[in-house]
């Protein structure tokens, strides 16, 4: 291997890809792009549920429970109702995913029995939101039970000082804000650079062999191991750049909290960079024509890190065989590095399962890529 | 000729190669020695550019050798490659790149030094005359001037063989003298080139000959041995004025002292075994059917002539 070649392949690429500056534009901007769709698109949490109220008593402390689930940020009161009809056609038309009712007597069965209910309806053609939202529901009721019981042990004079209610205090971890996009968004950017990085080299080798500069090429002594290493630089400074931009979108913008090592995470994100530059020049090593490689790079890419990645549905609730796959999924791993570097503040050490799938496949890729090529127009 | 010239720089031996069922290259052997312009010629489709590749080692035979400067070329192309320079019929340079990165490019990928490709680029730039235009991509050149740098590029290194598949085809007549200016003065530093063509005319510039015909070399000499070499005679039939020269060619079909046919434009060419035996008949055989004061005489077969002769007129007369 002579370096002096192989970096006149790299001064080549280079030149070629600051010569197409659409090309590029959109290599930088598109991970941009998707990190915005996927960060603001994909979020597990539910908020602002739409709500109506139907309430018939209309008293101070039936407002004041309409009060309490307006001012939580889990609903938002979106239409007052005034008789039955207007709730169904509320739920029929979609206004609103829950009804609360308030019923006329409500005040005056909580007075002598000291209980009354509130009814809730929901629209259970999502499940998963509507169980949230049963959950929020319930905990907006708990609220003004637990505020009811103080007012009225206070107004009724008994063990009014004394009291020692015993609260059950959930205190989670790493997500202290339970805010699913924290763990979401290191996943995309995972993703992001696994769709973006093979399609960056997956254009490199066809395009030679489609404008016809391939059979002059391998006329000359370069060999395929300099070709690939000097194709493969430029665009590795590109899928940094790529890389560097998600990942300040995810601590500036999306404000994930960041508590781990700016070394561990630049040291993983260069080698998983590595890995999806390979897949990508290998895919265009084995297909000639650039529309072809950039499907099947696509292809190849897509389904496997977008829904076998872990990014947002989980691996541990997959069957069986699936997560097997998973293993082969190499965006598995980086998902799994970037959460523990992002959330947990993981450190190399901790990560060494993960980063030495990730050298494995950099091996493989790397080496399969380099024994694809032959200096040769026919296939044999 | 002298010995050191004599020295075989690329031997073909047996070469044989198929696509599917087509056979491209079927068993075609020769010798070239070193200092020669070796043509390959042929019509599209004889096997011109298949035998170019191969040479060039980007394509392997199914059966048969070849040895460029002593290395066997079908075993081990990657040693060949330093001592060749292979230009492509189609452009094979970087069209998104100027002249100059172009020449850069090549250079370094043969390890040129610096100073060595500042003085040789230089100077062929010049011999090519495309030193105006180094800071031009390469995509805005003109189809000449892309050959041109494509044989700059192919030159930077000092290579002993320069393989040129078809390399002035829809080149202009100033370009095209330029071109055969530097293959010239290559000849004289005692490089050996092989060229393809479809050109008759620039057959005859080559020291030596391979008549293609359907993957087989027909014949192979110098042009005036292969001239010598055609069978007969040759004779032009110039019609007087208000005849054309198809009527000719239509009257003459069916002569029986006439070998082989060739409208040549304003005249034909009439192939016979005698010139001064079949004068007279030609001229008889004409004034019976109905074409006068057409002039014969005799004249000196072209490769044209000779090609058509070679590999049978029955198709082009």
């Amino acid at each position: 291997m002579k370096l002096k070649r192989l970096l006149a392949i790299a001064y080549k690429e280079t030149l070629q890809i600051w010569r197409d500056p659409r090309s590029l534009a959109i290599a930088l901007l598109m991970p941009l792009m998707q990190m915005g769709l996927l960060g603001y698109g994909v979020s597990l949490d539910v908020r602002h549920v739409a709500l109506c109220v139907y309430d018939q008593e209309n008293s101070q402390i039936s407002r004041a429970l309409v009060q309490d689930f307006a001012s939580s940020n889990w609903f938002a009161v979106v239409r007052q109702l005034h008789n039955e009809a207007e709730l169904r056609d509320a739920m029929d038309r979609s206004v609103c995913i829950g009804a609360i009712t308030i019923a006329s007597n409500f005040t005056r069965t909580l007075d002598s029995s000291g209980t009354a209910s509130v009814q809730a309806i929901f629209d259970a053609t999502d499940v998963n939101t509507t169980n949230i939202a049963i959950g929020y529901a319930q905990g907006v009721i708990a609220l003004v039970t637990a505020d009811f019981e103080r007012n009225w042990l206070r107004m009724h004079g008994e063990l009014a000082q004394t009291v020692g209610s015993v609260d059950l205090e959930p205190r989670v971890m790493f997500n202290e804000a339970l805010d699913s996009r924290n763990f979401i968004i290191p996943g995309v950017v995972a993703v992001i650079l696994g769709l973006v990085g093979a399609q960056l080299t997956s254009l490199t080798v066809s395009r030679e062999w489609e404008r016809g500069t391939m059979e002059q090429l391998i006329s000359t002594p370069v060999t395929a191991l300099e070709l690939m290493i000097g194709k493969l630089m430029p665009y590795f400074i590109v899928g940094l750049v790529d890389a560097g931009f998600c990942l300040i979108a995810a601590i500036f913008w999306f404000r994930v909290p960041f508590r781990g090592a700016f070394g561990t995470l630049a040291a993983t994100t260069m080698l998983y960079t590595l890995v999806v530059l390979g897949i990508g020049y290998l895919v265009s090593v084995r297909i000639r024509s650039q529309l072809g490689a950039s499907q099947v790079a696509l292809l190849l890419t897509m389904l496997p890190t977008t829904l076998l990645s872990g990014y947002t549905f989980p691996i541990d609730q997959m069957p069986h065989f699936v997560q097997m796959i998973t293993y082969a999924v190499y965006p598995r791993y980086f998902v799994t590095i970037l959460r523990a570097v992002f959330l947990k503040g993981s450190g190399l050490s901790e990560l060494i399962g993960p980063i030495l799938a990730l050298v494995v496949f950099a091996v493989l890729i790397i080496r399969i890529a380099a024994r694809s090529f032959h200096k040769r127009l026919d296939e044999r | 000729m002298n010995s050191a010239q004599d020295e075989v720089v690329v031997r073909a031996h047996g070469l044989i190669r198929r696509f599917g069922s087509v056979v491209a290259v079927a068993g075609v052997n020769f010798d070239i020695l070193r200092g020669e312009i070796f043509g390959l010629v042929g019509p599209d489709g004889a096997g011109k550019s298949t035998i170019m590749r191969m040479l060039a080692g980007v394509m392997g035979p199914d059966a048969g050798d070849i040895r460029l400067a002593g290395i066997d070329v079908v075993a081990e192309p990657e040693r060949a490659k330093p001592y060749l320079s292979y230009m492509p019929q189609r452009f094979g340079l970087y069209e998104d790149m100027t002249v100059d990165e172009n020449i850069f490019f090549y250079a370094t990928l043969f390890e040129v030094p610096g100073p060595v490709r500042r003085e040789r680029g230089a100077g062929l730039l010049e011999a090519a005359g495309l030193t105006p235009f180094r800071r031009r991509l390469a995509g805005q050149l003109s189809g000449g001037m892309k050959q041109k740098l494509g044989l700059v590029c192919a030159l930077i290194h000092t290579p002993q063989v320069l393989l040129l598949d078809e390399p002035t085809t829809g080149v202009d007549p100033v370009s095209r003298r330029d071109f055969w200016g530097i293959l010239y003065s290559l000849r004289e530093q005692g490089v050996t080139i092989v060229l393809s063509t479809a050109y008759m005319d620039e057959a005859e510039r080559c020291s030596r000959l391979a008549l293609l015909h359907e993957g087989v070399v027909r014949y192979c000499d110098t042009p005036a041995r292969l001239k010598q070499a055609m069978p007969g005679a040759l004779l032009a039939v110039t019609p007087s004025p208000g005849t054309s020269a198809r009527d000719v060619h239509a009257a003459l079909i069916g002569a029986p002292c006439v070998l082989g046919l060739l409208l040549m434009g304003d005249h034909v060419n009439v192939r016979v075994d005698d010139a001064e035996l079949r004068r007279a008949d030609v001229a008889a055989w004409l004034i019976q059917h109905g074409i006068v004061n057409a002039e014969v005489c005799r004249i000196e077969p072209s490769i044209e002539d000779v090609f058509v002769a070679l590999v049978g007129s029955q198709g082009k007369a």
